[in-house]
């Protein structure tokens, strides 16, 4: 199995790495870290203007009907450059949520937006206590007339502080760690009683700590049906991943012709690097790593844009192996590097930060590994 | 573990522990204090433990030093590591000390012997250079006799702290024509001397620890060369070898370890299945310390009895780092989405960081760890010693 790409998606893919070649090189990709916001609106529009951000949506939301496999090319070439902007949060989890559970009435007022690069979305799933599950949820909404009345926290939102809207889950029933009573509700950002506190991610990104405190929205602001959020989260959870992977791949492979790279020219007791048998292995290791790790995510991006039944016990699989092979790709690559690696001024220890952060994200390797054996 | 201690040895460790509890400074506990504290705060537990007569256990008597026993200086090691003690900086005690008094001249040790132990001098250290990695004999930085001084030129990379520096020994050629280890000298440069650059360099957990320091024609007194010109490697070996036995670093790892058991517990509720998955890997670092520490042990009953264990040293510096990573992988796992965060430097600016306490240095000390397998002569360095010099391979 090999996906071989349609011309439409070859297109795809030649579109964004010369967008990214011209406005997405390490250096620029620094300035817009340092940034006071962190993230650039100019490229996120670029983006849209090259229909990015269309892409995965039916087309019958107005989108441009590329499915999982659009995320795919899309990620994995954002994880080769590092790009920091919230494709993964508005498009493919805020997007897909709208698209999957939605209203035609939710369609119709967010898609056009998101597809347009006007709106900037972000999930608030996890808790304080929550670690990786979904359902431990403490945060309460409470029915009122037309309206819910949100109390509670969410923690480490990445993207909240660029966000316009927030994607928030919160408990219309039962008991803090009950599989069902978990709704999403969407939220302005800048909603009365909404509190954010802001902070920088390992990878140079934003996230935030979210508290509400008698935050009231309509009952229109309801995604999907009442009490079944869990359900919803975990499938959006499965295409996250698929994202995630592909993003990692990106990052590995960028990682192994870099150290392959230095290895070769970089000379110790007179000769290359990469004369020594020992980081030949590693680097022979490093090489298998991202083989497998690529073979997966097609895998898994296939089986999941088929629906097969078996595609979210393969997610959780996948993020374990290929979390485990990108950490091992990143850390050979900082001492590969030797001190050069540890610096900040080269890019290696940057895709190190991202692959740790994507591991973090929606649960660690450890996390998916027992869940891949049906332990939780 | 402990040593089966005599009496008198017994009565020597109590007097350690108590004395570190009494004296050591509330304010160096920080949470990162090799990047959070100022220089002077950094020294405050230098000048109590110089004041004490303590500052050097390595050191002969007549230079200053306690005329410690091995087995004290063990005991000691251990019961200032185990108290989360930061150590006096290694580069002046440790390292270019020992330096002086075995090679240098008397006015050198006159000169700078008593203000390594008062702390007046903060030294750092001009091995690495930019292309040099561990392969420290391919040095470039040239010295060139003029008159009575020479004029150095090149430059200088991960220097540690050399922001504080007042001294820095360096690694520099003085014979071009002569093969990689023959042809190096070692000087002693004060980095007040015209021509001296220090440029920091940011590492990937944000921190500013090291620099590259530049030299330009920079005049230096012949009086400030150690021992012979074109020696030098012989005394860069010396130091090397003094900085390797202190790379197990048990009392740190046990240290971080029972803060790691803390975290899981507060982190991890019984009924997840990942708590396993913790419990395993904490107990097979339990045991990796305790071999470690066990092999320390034995290692230093040799020494006692006069037995040098020479270049199978290396294995301390091989697993105590590998052993410290792993522990710091394990921590930043253990706080979950809290992981995400890194703490931004400096860290007196109090920028917000979420999640409890223990949890808003696990990013950065993992990423600050990356470094210990690469600096001191990389593992991959230390396995081709111990295959060569201890395996005859």
């Amino acid at each position: 199995m090999d996906i071989q790409l349609t011309e439409e998606q070859e297109m795809l893919r030649d579109s964004i790495q010369r967008l990214l070649r011209d406005q997405y090189d390490f250096d620029a990709r620094r300035k817009i870290v340092a940034t006071e916001d962190g993230w650039s609106r100019k490229r996120w529009t670029a983006f849209a203007e090259l229909g990015l951000l269309a892409a995965p949506f039916g087309e019958r939301a107005g989108g441009l009907g590329g499915g999982l496999l659009a995320s795919m090319i899309v990620m994995q070439e954002f994880g080769r450059r590092l790009v920091v902007e919230p494709f993964l949060e508005t498009v493919v989890l805020a997007g897909g949520l709208i698209e999957e559970v939605g209203s035609q009435a939710q369609h119709e007022e967010y898609l056009p937006d998101i597809m347009a690069g006007e709106a900037i979305w972000a999930l608030a799933w996890a808790e304080g206590r929550s670690r990786y599950d979904f359902h431990k949820v403490a945060t309460t909404a409470r029915r009122r007339g037309d309206s819910y009345v949100l109390n509670g926290a969410k923690a480490a939102v990445i993207g909240a502080p660029w966000a316009d809207k927030l994607i928030i889950s919160a408990r219309t029933s039962g008991e803090p760690r009950d599989r069902s009573g978990v709704s999403l509700f969407i939220v302005d950002s800048h909603s009365v009683n909404l509190h954010l506190q802001s902070f920088k991610t390992i990878d140079g990104r934003r996230a935030a700590e979210i508290t509400l405190k008698e935050v009231q929205v309509p009952a229109s602001a309801l995604l999907g049906k009442e009490g079944e959020a869990v359900a919803s989260l975990e499938a959006c959870r499965d295409r996250a991943i698929a994202g995630l992977c592909a993003e990692a791949i990106g990052a590995m492979a960028e990682l192994n012709s870099a150290t392959l790279e230095y290895s070769r020219t970089r000379k110790q007791f007179g000769v290359p690097l990469g004369t020594f048998q020992v980081l030949q292995h590693r680097m022979v290791d490093m090489f298998i790593a991202l083989e497998e790790s690529i073979s997966l995510t097609q895998h898994l991006n296939l089986a999941l844009a088929a629906n097969e039944p078996q595609g979210s016990k393969l997610a959780s699989g996948a993020k374990a192996k290929i979390g485990y092979a990108a950490r091992f790709v990143g850390e050979q690559a900082v001492q590969l590097h030797g001190g050069m690696g540890m610096s900040d001024e080269l890019n290696v220890g940057h895709y190190l930060k991202r692959i740790l952060a994507i591991n973090i994200q929606f649960g660690d390797p450890a996390y998916h590994l027992m869940r891949f054996a049906g332990a939780n | 573990m402990e040593l089966s201690l005599s009496k008198e040895d017994t009565a020597f460790r109590d007097e350690v522990r108590a004395f570190v509890a009494k004296n050591y400074p509330p304010e160096m506990r920080v949470p990162n204090p090799e990047t959070d504290l100022t220089k002077e705060q950094s020294l405050l537990w230098h000048r109590i433990l110089y004041k004490k007569g303590w500052v050097a256990p390595l050191w002969p008597k007549e230079y200053g030093g306690p005329g410690w026993s091995i087995t004290q200086r063990f005991v000691f090691e251990q019961e200032t590591s185990r108290a989360g003690t930061l150590p006096p900086l290694a580069f002046g005690v440790t390292m270019v000390g020992p330096v002086i008094y075995t090679f240098g001249s008397e006015a050198q040790k006159k000169q700078f012997l008593p203000r390594i132990l008062s702390g007046e001098d903060w030294w750092c250290q001009g091995y690495s250079e930019p292309g040099s990695g561990s392969d420290l004999a391919s040095v470039r930085s040239r010295a060139v006799h003029d008159g009575d001084h020479y004029i150095v030129n090149g430059h200088k990379t991960w220097t540690t702290l050399a922001q504080h520096a007042d001294w820095i020994f360096c690694l520099v050629r003085t014979d071009p024509a002569a093969k990689a280890q023959a042809g190096i000298s070692f000087l002693l440069i004060d980095m007040k001397t015209p021509g001296v650059t220090v440029r920091p360099i940011i590492t990937i957990d944000g921190s500013h620890e090291v620099n590259d320091v530049f030299l330009e024609d920079v005049r230096v007194p012949v009086a400030n060369l150690i021992g012979e010109e074109n020696k030098g490697w012989t005394y860069a070996k010396f130091l090397l070898g003094n900085e390797r036995t202190s790379m197990a670093s048990i009392g740190r790892s046990t240290r971080y370890l029972n803060r790691l058991k803390q975290i899981v517990k507060a982190e991890i509720p019984e009924d997840d299945p990942a708590l396993g998955e913790f419990i395993r890997d904490i107990a097979r670092v339990e045991l990796d310390v305790l071999a470690l520490e066990a092999t320390e042990l034995r290692f230093i009953a040799q020494m006692s009895r006069g037995i040098d264990p020479g270049p199978a040293a290396s294995l301390f510096k091989i697993r105590g780092t590998e052993i410290f990573q792993c522990i710091t992988d394990l921590t930043h796992r253990a706080i979950g989405n809290y992981g995400l965060a890194l703490r931004e430097h400096p860290a007196s600016a109090n920028i917000f960081m979420p999640g409890p306490e223990y949890s808003q240095t696990a990013s950065e000390k993992y990423l600050n760890s990356r470094k210990l397998s690469i600096y001191g002569g990389s593992n991959e360095i230390q396995r081709n010693i111990i295959a060569k010099a201890v395996l005859g391979l």
